[in-house]
């Protein structure tokens, strides 16, 4: 009989090696799925991890990898902080559309001003809409108990459902020809979150993301908020014991990931997408669940978990269009990751052990 | 005598560290009403865990009706005709009743047959119960009754009550006892766990009394006083206390009319509880598990505030203060659930030290923790109390769990606690640890601060305590001094006898 016996300590050595193998199955066993779906599996993999980033256009794909990572790491943060704590914002999606939404109508509201005041007021809206939107499930979990899994992700279809409003009526271009949409915020420099360094990839979302990275690791190491997020998760009786009150721990870590979903969305609107539209999202929210997760909810883990995730988004279009790979065959090659992942995790605190156990 | 349905000879189960069992040997005839009486770890669960087939013998023999009965599973257990009620019932409660026990059953009838017959057992042994309730509206008292008709179905010989009254209100207990009669009177044996002895005294036809794994002693409950099974129970060797009372200090903690909710179905509320504690005096307090020791101690935490007026510490009220404020005034508790609630298992000593220690050690600066400084406390705490362990890196679960004890202890103790609170410290441990534990305790007392020690070891208790006091249904008695206390007024202020009005009469 196989049982699993739990390790005395957790094992450091496959809590670094776990993220690799992972990859390598999920590598291994993707390129079965490839072959199967008739495609070369070595040259899929190889389109997916090595084209975007030395491949003849990588000078293209890089900077695109910044734009896409960035999202990711900053909602995965945020998110970090509540799973290590056990609390569970699934709905970073929803938070990440209202900030956008906030931030945007802040900037279209001021349209056609021109001030320095603007992009910093958008900022700060968008965070506040990321964040009330996820105080939502907060205050219907500590007054009445509610299960803020729900919640959060219910009000993600909330969000898109005024997502939709906004870009079909109030926010609407009314210089657009009718099309939905609102005003291109790429067009309003005052608005506009632009590359810092022309062809670099590097707009203000990506220094945000560097900032919560280290301010996640500052806090998770070094702060008392910090120590009672991790000993919440890994005993919430000896963290009631020791003085944290749990209440307290939900606003925070779900204000936290709201905020920083919040922050995400507005550099999105007012960067990369430029413009609110119905299909604005493309459900970072949720894909930062997968990140956070695969950087095993640790700051610099999320960081390259955020880098690799961006990857193969890339370069999953790059083997879409070249080789003609259904999109769904990505989708499910991220799901791998994940799920290889998780699997190996296991052993960090588990071995393996053959042979008959003694029911004690 | 007839030949008797089931005769364990010899039963020997030891644990690491531990002999559960140590040749033990009883007998039951059918239709007996068999009382296994003992304190807590004296062995009962082991016991019936094996006539259960949960835990197979190290050696010693079982019969049943002469055979040798040999359950290596639960399964061939019942199949051999026992059937045991635990404590603890594994009841879905999203289910109706008929539902939950076509769960249990190898080969279930139809849902509408097994109604029947659910309704036919329910009525013939007087347990009211409907078989499509769901289980979840039930009350502790029902779901019993689910669980005992669960077994009854199985027509079984030997029926194992596990302290079934734990749970019961005094009606039900009533109900409850009627249909052990009726089944003893037909034939069915009963093997009855508990502690309560009035309880054993009207029910039970023979007792078996263990002590330390080992059998102490047979009586017939009905011919035995409560007192003289109390003095089998907790043994004539009660150590008489090794130091006099001390001088009374000034008064550093006094509750007035605590009073608490139970904090779930198996938890007990605290009722009107008072005492005062004075400096330099240790406060033993006695009793049965789960009569209100962890509910009293989560009032005294801070982990369930209590309210205005209840709990005032050197003048100050803080019964609403939660667990940190507390300990900046001087009050340290110490849980008996280490793993997990005393220490986070996944979390090293350094972490575990910064736990409880940030506060009153310094190691929290304006919201930042000082790791350098922590993990020196965490050494100081291993060394001063000799807790064997690599080093403050080692994560607490891989810590046997007297040496994590050992540092749950310490941890509080080098804090310099004023009052400390302290439940179960020494369960589980092995004998010189919980000697270096109860000299800590002792230090910490002459040293001017107040304790109170809750544990279900009475000599432990009498060893270290000035004063005694036992909880029983979440009420406590009036403390008495530990000095001159004897067995059977122990016996009967935590055995369920109801307080001392009993012992006066």
């Amino acid at each position: 009989m196989i049982a699993l016996e739990k390790r005395p300590e957790p094992s450091r050595t496959f809590s670094l090696a776990a993220p690799l193998l992972a990859v390598l199955a999920t590598m291994l066993f993707g390129g079965l799925l490839f072959a199967l779906l008739g495609k070369d599996p070595l040259e899929a993999i190889r389109t997916i991890f090595w084209e975007p980033l030395f491949g003849e256009f990588a000078f293209f794909y890089r900077p695109q990898l910044l734009i896409k990572g960035a999202p990711l790491v900053l909602i995965a943060i945020g998110l970090s902080l509540g799973f290590k704590a056990g609390i569970w914002n699934i709905g970073a999606e929803g938070q990440y559309i209202m900030g956008a939404l906030f931030g945007a109508g802040v900037g279209l509201a001021f349209y056609p001003m021109e001030s320095v005041f603007i992009f910093p007021l958008m900022v700060l809206a968008g965070a506040f809409g990321g964040w009330i939107w996820a105080m939502i499930p907060a205050v219907l979990k500590v007054k009445f108990g509610t299960n803020e899994i729900l919640v959060s992700l219910m009000l993600v279809y909330v969000a898109e459902q005024f997502l939709a409003s906004m870009s079909l009526g109030l926010m609407k271009n009314p210089e657009g020809f009718g099309f939905p949409g609102s005003r291109n915020l790429q067009q309003y420099a005052s608005a506009h979150n632009a590359e810092l360094i022309t062809g670099s990839g590097m707009h203000w979302g990506v220094v945000a993301a560097f900032i919560a990275v280290i301010f996640g690791y500052v806090l998770l190491a070094r702060h008392r908020l910090g120590f009672a997020i991790r000993v919440t998760g890994d005993a919430p009786r000896a963290a009631a014991f020791s003085g944290v009150n749990p209440a307290r721990l939900v606003l925070f870590c779900l204000g936290m990931s709201g905020l920083l979903a919040g922050l995400a969305g507005v550099f999105e609107v007012s960067g990369p997408a430029g413009q609110v539209t119905i299909d604005f999202n493309v459900g970072y929210g949720f894909t930062a669940i997968i990140v956070a997760f695969l950087g095993r909810l640790n700051p610099v883990g999320i960081l390259l978990a955020g880098g690799l995730m961006a990857l193969t988004y890339i370069g999953g279009d790059i083997a879409q269009s070249k080789l003609g790979l259904p999109a769904a065959a990505i989708q499910v090659f991220q799901g791998m990751l994940l799920f290889f992942l998780l699997a190996f995790d296991l052993f960090t605190n588990y071995r393996l052990r053959l042979g008959r156990t003694e029911v004690a | 005598m007839t030949q008797p349905l089931l005769s364990l000879n010899a039963l020997t189960k030891a644990y690491p560290g531990v002999v559960a069992n140590d040749d033990v040997s009883l007998s039951i005839a059918a239709g007996e009403v068999h009382a296994l009486l003992g304190e807590n770890g004296a062995g009962k669960s082991t016991l019936v865990k094996m006539i259960y087939g949960l835990v197979r013998p190290d050696s010693g023999q079982m019969h049943m009706n002469g055979a040798p009965f040999t359950p290596s599973e639960p399964r061939a257990a019942r199949a051999a005709g026992v059937g045991m009620v635990f404590q603890h019932f594994s009841l879905f409660d999203a289910l109706s009743v008929a539902e939950n026990i076509a769960l249990g059953m190898e080969n279930a009838p139809k849902l509408s047959e097994l109604s029947a017959r659910i309704s036919a057992v329910s009525e013939a042994y007087g347990l009211p119960l409907s078989p499509d309730r769901i289980v979840g509206d039930l009350s502790a008292g029902e779901r019993q009754r689910v669980e005992i008709i669960r077994c009854l179905l199985q027509e079984p010989k030997l029926l194992i009550m596990d302290e079934p009254t734990s749970v019961l209100t005094p009606q039900e207990v009533e109900i409850l006892f009627k249909t052990l009669r009726k089944l003893s009177a037909e034939g069915t044996a009963i093997l009855y766990i508990s502690h309560k002895l009035e309880e054993i005294r009207t029910l039970c036809d023979s007792a078996t009394i263990l002590r330390l794994g080992k059998v102490v002693g047979h009586c017939m409950p009905r011919e035995t006083t409560a007192r003289e099974m109390a003095e089998l129970m907790v043994g004539k060797l009660l150590q008489t206390p090794t130091r006099a009372a001390q001088p009374a200090g000034e008064v550093l903690l006094s509750l007035t009319g605590l009073r608490a909710k139970a904090p779930n179905t198996f938890g007990m509320a605290l009722k009107d509880i008072s005492l005062e504690l004075r400096a330099g005096e240790i406060l033993g307090i006695g009793g049965v598990a789960g009569n209100g020791q962890d509910e009293l101690l989560a009032a005294l935490s801070g982990e369930r505030p209590a309210g205005r007026g209840m709990v005032v510490l050197k003048g100050e009220d803080i019964g609403p203060l939660g667990p940190t404020a507390r300990r900046a005034r001087g009050l340290l508790t110490a849980p008996e659930e280490r793993m997990g609630h005393a220490a986070a298992p996944d979390m090293s000593l350094t972490e575990n030290a910064m736990l409880t220690g940030a506060l009153r050690q310094g190691l929290d600066k304006g919201g930042f923790l000082n790791w350098p400084a922590a993990r020196q406390f965490a050494e100081d705490v291993i060394k001063q109390f000799d807790v064997r362990t690599p080093g403050p890196h080692a994560a607490a679960r891989s810590l046997s769990g007297g040496n994590l004890q050992k540092f749950v202890i310490g941890r509080e103790v080098m804090q310099r606690p004023e009052v400390f609170v302290v439940n179960q410290p020494t369960w589980g441990v092995d004998a010189s640890a919980a000697a270096a534990i109860r000299q800590a305790l002792l230090d910490l007392a002459q040293n001017g601060a107040a304790l109170i020690v809750i544990s279900q070891d009475l000599d432990e208790l009498m060893e270290i305590s000035d004063r005694f006091a036992a909880l029983n249904e979440g009420r406590l008695s009036d403390p008495r001094p530990a000095q001159g206390i004897t067995v059977e007024e122990i016996g009967l202020m935590m055995g369920g006898a109801h307080g001392m009005e009993v012992a006066h009469v």
